[in-house]
């Protein structure tokens, strides 16, 4: 029935979702450098922060994505090899142009994210580990961090989730054969538009209910010593 | 200068605004070592600044703070010193949720003093024992009453074997039946021999405990004294008005 395609959407859901990881990863990088920035103590973080999640916000994921591809990769191997640094035929690979482009775009919404997470955290858990004179890297990821992340863990998950969706953009940008893409090419094919198309959104409910499963889990582990007895 | 005669605390000419609102002002101040002072006053006269200045959680523009012979300067050394040596109790108790009794006892000694766990935990059961509450080490603090929590804060304090103890307002968050049991653990670490600062309005407790009582009023040390003297024969209208209401609300 699947016509011999079915190796073809196995090798598109682990294209799909290798997407998804690095892009997801990449952006919860930008999450926090953006958090940082925005709570910082300094004007110039603060006003970069912001022109950041302002302006990825508001454009359409597509046209940033384009621009990263058609104009800021293009810019920058221009650059590189101008400087001597790579061969005058160097050009990024596209995946990692779309992975780092899809990346910074969550980022954006990471960054909002771990703010309010932030800014959530009664005062009093920042003086106790200070007065206590636990240094910054076991303030943050022993007591401050893991408040942020319970806290901010349900948004990070819709952001995952997107991210998942948002992967299918890549194929505008070279010949990647994720879901979605194989699922088009299936269908108009074999005329089979139906068959491929529930195909894909089938894999795409696959990928979401697992992640919500263990989204699910992370949260309830997360709550631990937050219940009253 | 020998231990004994050096002071644990000083403060001179210590000054801090937020603003245009100046909090403390010229404060002034020597606590010797083991000595136990209560500092009380009207809310907002800042006697929570004035302690939160002696650990560095609150900065001020002018003065000197010395703690058992430390400068407390901006730089970080200083202020990394100072904090192994102060441990300080709050009125909202801020132990960490998400870690258990136990581990909110231990995570300073060995992220800070570099203990190994096994002697970190000797310790805090050690501490936990004497706060009277060594069976809930496995509990997470919101399973705790508020009273335990604050006990558990000051175990959690004196793990880092502190050498000066600030409170401040430790009894302020809790429900009048649970304010004896905190009073209680800390009339006994009076009694160790503990250099305290103790922010509270708790006269009872400064009766029993205080070598010295300090009454703040609009950022200014206005009188101190014993605590018996003070409290019979305030010179100041200022403090005779304060007793009168806090007489007025136990």
């Amino acid at each position: 029935m699947m016509g011999g395609y079915g190796g073809q959407f196995l090798a598109g859901i682990l294209l799909t979702l290798e997407i998804s990881v690095c892009s997801y990863l990449i952006g919860l990088i930008f999450g926090v450098l953006g958090a940082a920035a925005k709570l910082a103590p300094w004007r110039v973080l603060r006003v970069l922060g912001n022109l950041y999640t302002i302006i990825v916000r508001a454009l359409p994921e597509l046209l940033l994505l384009l621009i990263a591809f058609y104009v800021l990769a293009g810019a920058l191997s221009g650059l590189a090899a101008s400087v001597g640094l790579v061969k005058s035929d160097f050009s990024f690979s596209p995946f990692l142009v779309a992975v780092i482009a899809l990346g910074f775009i969550q980022g954006a919404y990471v960054t909002e994210i771990l703010r309010a997470g932030v800014l959530a955290l009664p005062r009093g858990q920042s003086d106790a580990a200070l007065a206590l004179g636990l240094s910054f890297p076991v303030r943050w990821g022993r007591v401050l961090g893991p408040q942020v992340l319970r806290h901010a863990l349900p948004a990070l998950g819709n952001v995952w989730l997107n991210a998942t969706k948002d992967s299918s953009l890549i194929s505008i940008v070279g010949a990647f054969a994720d879901v979605l893409k194989v699922s088009s090419l299936a269908a108009a094919a074999t005329k089979q538009y139906i068959l491929f198309y529930a195909l894909a959104a089938l894999c795409f409910l696959l990928i979401s209910v697992v992640s919500m499963w263990i989204l699910n889990a992370l949260h309830i582990r997360s709550r631990r010593g937050l219940h009253i007895a | 200068m020998t231990a004994g005669a050096q002071a644990a605390v000083t403060l001179q000419g210590v000054n801090t605004s937020f603003g245009s609102n100046h909090v403390l002002r010229d404060i002034s101040l020597t606590v010797a070592q083991g000595e136990r002072v209560v500092i009380c006053g009207p809310s907002g006269s800042g006697k929570s600044t004035m302690i939160r200045c002696i650990n560095g959680l609150e900065r001020y523009q002018s003065g000197h703070i010395t703690v058992d012979g430390i400068a407390l300067t901006r730089d970080a050394t200083s202020l990394k010193r100072i904090r192994r040596d102060v441990g300080m109790v709050f009125q909202s108790f801020n132990l960490f949720p998400h870690l258990t009794v136990l581990e909110n006892c231990v995570l300073a000694p060995m992220s800070v003093r570099g203990m190994k766990r096994a002697e970190a935990k000797a310790l805090a059961m050690d501490y936990l024992g004497r706060v009277k509450i060594p069976e809930q080490a496995r509990k997470y603090p919101n399973q705790l009453s508020g009273g335990q929590q604050q006990r558990v804060a000051i175990a959690r304090a004196l793990c880092m074997q502190p050498r000066v103890m600030l409170f401040d307002e430790p009894t302020s968050a809790l429900d009048p039946e649970m304010v004896r049991e905190v009073l209680d653990t800390m009339v006994e670490l009076a009694g160790s021999g503990m250099t305290m600062l103790c922010v509270t309005h708790e006269m009872g407790f400064a009766r029993q405990v205080a070598d010295r009582v300090i009454f703040m009023d609009g950022g200014e040390i206005v009188e101190q004294g014993a605590p018996d003297t003070l409290f019979a024969a305030p010179k100041t209208e200022r403090l005779q008005r304060f007793l009168a209401q806090i007489l007025r609300s136990h």
